[in-house]
């Protein structure tokens, strides 16, 4: 799988007759990097990752994939390279059968027979809608419509995949799948982006994270570096917290601890083990 | 005064299996309740019978009894219902008009058409636009909101009806971390202060850990689980596909790696 090189260079976007939605923006993306972007809502996350498929081009600036600009390469070759999985899952479902939906995306790819059964399968298996095959999407929740439009793009085998707030109105089942579809994508080497407001999803699963505030890019980081207690009045202008491991070590004195799996490996470990820190300095720092 | 279900059970029309079986509860003014659950365990089905949606709108079969104030949902007007109780549905976009050019007009629309004076209408838009932090938003296109704003922009003219009752479906699920604080105060706020029964539907435990006076934890249409917020601590959860709140969920992560929980952890938690 050949695994593109995502560049933004000073990329602009206003909506006609709207506010100017992403503005000045510049990432670089390396294959098979894993980026959440986390920020306020309306300051521009959607708008910022509809231009790396091409849904939305943008005002000025450029987008490149591989060092070729996008705007030359068309939608439907994009298709291909970049899936991008909708924050409203309406947006993007129509047919009447849940593996129609599944298998609409990777068909237009061309792929038929039993690549295409298999495909479908192990979307929706990894989504956990492989009971629902025959269902009518609409028949389905909309958490589980969610899960849906994810295993479409999921079926697509894009080398990129981009997920707008794939964990939302999720339950602890759902998003424990969404994170195992960011593990595995990661392991083969895709590149995965997503948009969150969930702070331990952020620090937990990707290896950095872009902030966006006011339709431009404030911080950009390790989730260590993101979510550092330096990095808080900045993640609080731009209306986020930090997780509550962080909170939590800082409290103390044990430096950035993002997750609690960071925050327990800095804490004193159980008596007699002598790992971490002694006791008695947590907090003077 | 109080939404009172008793002995619910609901199945859609053509469904072959019940939504809810047997669920009682009673929503007082003033009050949050609590509802969460894992996917598909019949939240939004309780939003739509508690609202009278269910069966009086959408057909279906109820079995049981839902009354508001006394009077038992089925034998109401819509219009009665609407009244009486607000709904918030969970997909904001399924809940704005599409019939108005700015956020302020979209909001007017509910109070509008309650026949209120124009000046009253414009006083609780502006109400509900503060409340819920979103002024800077009143005079843009509906159509044109980021989801997360959409969110607001439906909650805000829900709001703005100030019914006596308010059953709100996932209200925070696309907000970010200070939008979702804003709207659990604004609620708990309302409930205080206007005497507003709430019902309150979220997979954001924490915010029920925060506000609710009651919480239900459904499973398969039922009610597994009920208490004060505590039950937010059950270790049951778990099993049931709810994530607990995050100080609980930290702990037991502190706890299961062999650490011990100490006071000076809790503290700083605080």
């Amino acid at each position: 799988m050949n695994v593109p090189l995502i560049e933004l260079e000073a990329v602009s976007f206003t909506y006609p007759d709207g506010p100017t939605a992403v503005i000045d923006v510049t990432l670089r993306i390396e294959p098979g990097e894993t980026v959440v972007i986390i920020g306020q809502n309306g300051s521009g996350k959607s708008t910022l990752v509809r231009h790396l498929n091409g849904l939305l081009r943008p005002g000025s600036g450029r987008v490149l994939l591989d060092g070729h600009d996008i705007h030359s390469v068309h939608v439907a070759a994009l298709a291909a390279r970049v899936g991008l999985a909708f924050q409203n899952p309406d947006r993007q479902l129509f047919a009447g059968r849940v593996a129609s939906e599944v298998g609409f995306g990777p068909r237009n790819l061309g792929v038929r027979g039993a690549e295409l059964e298999a495909r479908v399968a192990a979307a929706l298996e990894d989504v956990g809608l492989a009971a629902e095959a025959e269902t009518n999407p609409y028949d389905l929740g909309l958490s589980r419509r969610k899960l849906l439009a994810l295993a479409s793009v999921l079926a697509m085998r894009t080398p990129v995949l981009v997920l707008d707030e794939p964990t939302t109105g999720q339950d602890a089942r759902g998003v424990a799948r969404v994170r195992a579809v960011v593990a595995s994508a990661a392991q083969e080497g895709r590149t995965v982006i997503a948009i969150s407001h969930d702070m331990r999803f952020a620090a937990e699963c990707f290896g950095r994270v872009v902030v966006m505030r006011a339709g431009k890019v404030a911080l950009d980081g390790s989730p260590a570096a993101i979510f550092a207690q330096a990095a808080w009045p900045e993640l609080r202008a731009a209306y986020l917290e930090p997780p509550l491991p962080a909170v939590v070590g800082a409290g103390l004195g044990l430096g950035s601890t993002p997750t609690a799996a960071a925050l327990v490996a800095a804490l004193p470990g159980p008596a007699g083990e002598g790992r971490g820190r002694p006791p008695g300095r947590a907090g003077n720092e | 005064m109080a939404i009172e279900l008793s002995g619910v059970r609901y199945r859609y029309a053509g469904a072959s299996a019940a939504a809810l079986s047997d669920v009682s509860l009673r929503l007082e003014p003033g009050r949050v309740v609590g509802v969460t659950g894992a996917n598909e365990s019949g939240k939004s089905t309780l939003c739509l019978v508690l609202a009278g949606l269910a069966p009086k709108v959408i057909g279906g079969r109820l079995d049981g009894s839902v009354r508001i104030d006394g009077v038992e949902t089925t034998a109401m007007r819509p219009y009665e219902l609407a009244q009486r109780c607000g709904l918030l549905f969970q997909n904001a976009a399924t809940q704005l008009s599409n019939t108005t050019a700015t956020v302020f007009e979209e909001i007017a629309f509910g109070p509008c058409n309650l026949g209120l004076a124009i000046e009253e209408v414009v006083e609780r838009v502006w109400w509900a636009l503060r409340i819920v932090g979103i002024e800077p938003l009143a005079p843009r296109d509906p159509a044109r909101l980021s989801g997360g704003q959409g969110q607001l922009v439906a909650l805000a003219s829900v709001l703005a009806l100030r019914p006596a009752y308010l059953v709100l479906d996932e209200p925070t699920s696309e907000l970010d971390p200070a939008g979702t604080t804003l709207v659990a105060e604004a609620l708990a706020g309302m409930a205080r202060e206007t005497g507003a029964g709430i019902v309150l539907v979220e997979h954001k435990t924490d915010v029920l850990a925060r506000i609710a006076d009651e919480v239900l934890v459904l499973e398969n249409g039922a009610v597994a689980l009920s208490g004060s917020a505590a039950v937010l601590a059950d270790p049951r959860l778990a099993e049931l596909g709810v994530e607990p709140p995050a100080r609980v969920l930290l702990e037991g992560e502190v706890r299961a790696a062999g650490i011990e929980w100490t006071p000076r952890l809790a503290e700083a938690l605080a």
